[in-house]
């Protein structure tokens, strides 16, 4: 299935080294993927495996040391902010803490107005926004109504996560990076946070790059699982495969750390 | 029937808001937890989960207030005791709390053996500094903790390992009752799991009697609960043992976090996960009737007006529907 669709972000030997001498540390190590429009895709390891630091490489808030990303196809050039503001529009981002994702100081309306801007509504008429603002509230069932002039911190973390999930379905991306986009919430918004992630996804057809460390998120979303440890993707293929007959110890391991219903979890292993 | 160390008949407790309101967030919860159980409590943001572990503790501060009902911790009343007394017999000597945000409770100017020493100078002032260190390397070490973490200031330590040390430090006093809030919910799964097992320790090395559990994690709690009390706006809606509650739920919201479990096995891709709709009612202004009855499925007439108790359904399991059991299960299975 994968191999006719075609490759929308893919890297080579991507490498991520921070500081030298003593205090020198590989986070990223010769890493390749290819991930294909309209996969879903999950990257999965333990806190400090490089799963964020790939991931601000792949949204080019830092560079690699080393290692090219292609960009459909294209190398990826951002050298510029232009240039980079222009990649932005086609790679967009969900962040673990919803509450640190905003700008305190500017009000709900204006989050969703600069999505607009950025998609060049700079001149539409007034109303023809709104009504497209109202349009993606409704997409993630919240009422614009009740959110305009409102400040972010009047939200609670569930509607705060939407509202980003509104700003994406606003700007349309190609590709979408959620950085453990439910680890804060609790398990009840979990299931709605994913279902309207999914469903934006088959809206749009973008690709979906999940971030976490949730083994079980990871198999209930994803088509290809990319499974990290230090730096490294140490196994990856499609869910069932990696989640289902894991052939590396390491996803043994993580597959073992989460709790279970079905079968007893083994507290021993630690 | 073991013997109770904590019971909790009818409590009620209330936060007074800036402009005098009264919210009811924890609303006649009655509960018991036998020596060697572990009670867990389920529910959504915003349910009521924390204050309910506040309010068990039985030492209020403003804006949290008693109402009534009463708490009685290993045979002892402690609800209309004085603030002070309860702050210096009963907490930390009888009932502990690990608060959600453990990470950040160690101060990060004192190494933690100064932090374990002014912990137990605050109960009792003569013990010598000789005494604590070798009483706090004991217990690391029967709790797995290397003894080095003990000079270290919680800067040099990772998350897991501070949530670790913060539990060693409440249990330094041996208390009757530990309650977990959400002991796990910041770290990942690696250190998650091995925080639960060090929890599960504590029983066993004799270092508590019994543990409350919070979390929103329902797997998780599923594992580590003897028993489950769901928890929604206020309200217990359902009481039932583990096993009950997750693979036979009877109330409808219990029915709905079920529906939102997550694990990797083989059965989960082909399963849909249920979102409940909606959110939590306003307690300021709760509903007459049931208080689920807005977000429910299946939803009567008169669930909108008359307020609805909670029905015993035998054998230490309760729920709080005006259906009957029979009723929802064939719902369950065959739908509405």
């Amino acid at each position: 299935m994968a191999g006719e669709k075609r490759v929308c972000l893919s890297g080579m030997g991507v490498t991520k080294i921070f500081g030298f001498g003593r205090t020198r540390t590989v986070a990223v190590d010769h890493v390749d993927f290819k991930f294909h429009e309209g996969e879903v895709v999950s990257i999965v390891g333990e806190s400090g495996s490089g799963k964020t630091t790939l991931a601000k490489i792949l949204l080019g808030l830092i560079n690699p040391t080393e290692g090219e990303i292609y960009f459909q196809g294209q190398k990826r050039d951002i050298r510029t902010h232009r240039k980079k503001q222009e990649y932005w529009k086609n790679i967009q981002a969900i962040f673990q803490d919803p509450f640190s994702s905003y700008n305190i100081f500017r009000k709900i309306d204006s989050v969703l107005m600069d999505c607009i801007h950025m998609r060049g509504g700079r001149w539409l008429p007034h109303a023809k926004k709104v009504e497209m603002m109202a349009e993606a509230c409704r997409f993630v069932n919240l009422k614009f109504e009740e959110l305009t002039n409102k400040y972010p911190f009047e939200l609670s973390g569930g509607q705060m996560q939407r509202l980003m999930i509104a700003r994406i379905f606003l700007l349309k991306p190609k590709i979408l990076l959620a950085d453990e986009p439910t680890s804060m919430i609790d398990a009840c918004s979990r299931a709605t946070i994913l279902d309207y992630l999914m469903d934006l996804r088959n809206a749009i057809g973008m690709t979906l790059i999940f971030i976490t460390h949730d083994i079980g998120l990871a198999y209930y979303v994803s088509d290809t699982v990319y499974i990290m440890e230090r730096g490294r993707f140490v196994e990856y293929g499609s869910a069932d495969e990696v989640i289902l007959r894991p052939k590396q110890a390491y996803t043994r391991r993580l597959i073992s750390d989460v709790p279970k219903i079905y079968e007893e979890w083994d507290l021993s292993t630690v | 029937m073991g013997q109770a160390v904590l019971e909790v008949n009818d409590l009620t407790t209330k936060y007074i808001t800036r402009f005098r309101e009264d919210i009811y967030a924890v609303d006649h919860v009655s509960l018991r937890v036998e020596e060697g159980k572990t009670l867990g409590i389920a529910g959504e943001s915003g349910c009521g989960k924390s204050t309910l572990a506040l309010s068990l503790m039985g030492y209020y501060f403003p804006p949290l207030h008693y109402v009534s009902g009463e708490i009685i911790l290993n045979g002892r009343k402690i609800t209309g005791m004085k603030p002070d007394e309860i702050r210096k017999t009963a907490l930390g000597t009888e009932i502990a709390y690990i608060p959600q945000a453990a990470m950040n409770a160690l101060n990060p100017t004192q190494k933690v053996i100064n932090f374990i020493e002014d912990v137990i100078l605050a109960h009792n002032p003569t013990q010598d500094k000789k005494d604590i260190y070798e009483l706090a390397r004991a217990s690391f070490e029967v709790l797995g903790l290397p003894a080095s973490v003990l000079h270290k200031y919680p800067v040099e330590l990772s998350g897991g390992m501070k949530q670790r040390t913060v539990i060693a430090v409440s249990v330094i006093l041996r208390p009757t009752v530990l309650i977990a809030d959400e002991p796990s919910s910041a770290l990942d799964v690696t250190s998650q799991k091995m925080v639960i097992k060090m929890l599960k320790g504590l029983m066993e090395n004799g270092f508590i009697k019994a543990m409350i559990f919070i979390t929103h994690e329902l797997p998780l709690l599923y594992n580590v609960a003897d028993d489950i009390m769901v928890m929604y706006a206020g309200q217990i809606v359902e009481k039932a043992t583990a096993k009950q509650a997750v693979f036979d739920p009877l109330h409808p919201y219990s029915k709905g976090l079920m529906g939102s479990i997550i694990v990797p096995e083989s059965g989960l891709r082909s399963v849909k996960l249920t979102a409940i709709p909606g959110a939590p009612p306003n307690l300021k202004k709760p509903p007459a009737g049931c208080r689920f009855a807005e977000r429910c499925k299946y939803v009567q007439p008169e669930c909108k007006v008359t307020y609805v108790p909670l029905y015993d359904a035998g054998n230490g399991r309760a729920y709080r529907c005006i259906l009957s059991e029979k009723t929802l299960r064939e719902a369950y299975q065959h739908g509405w």
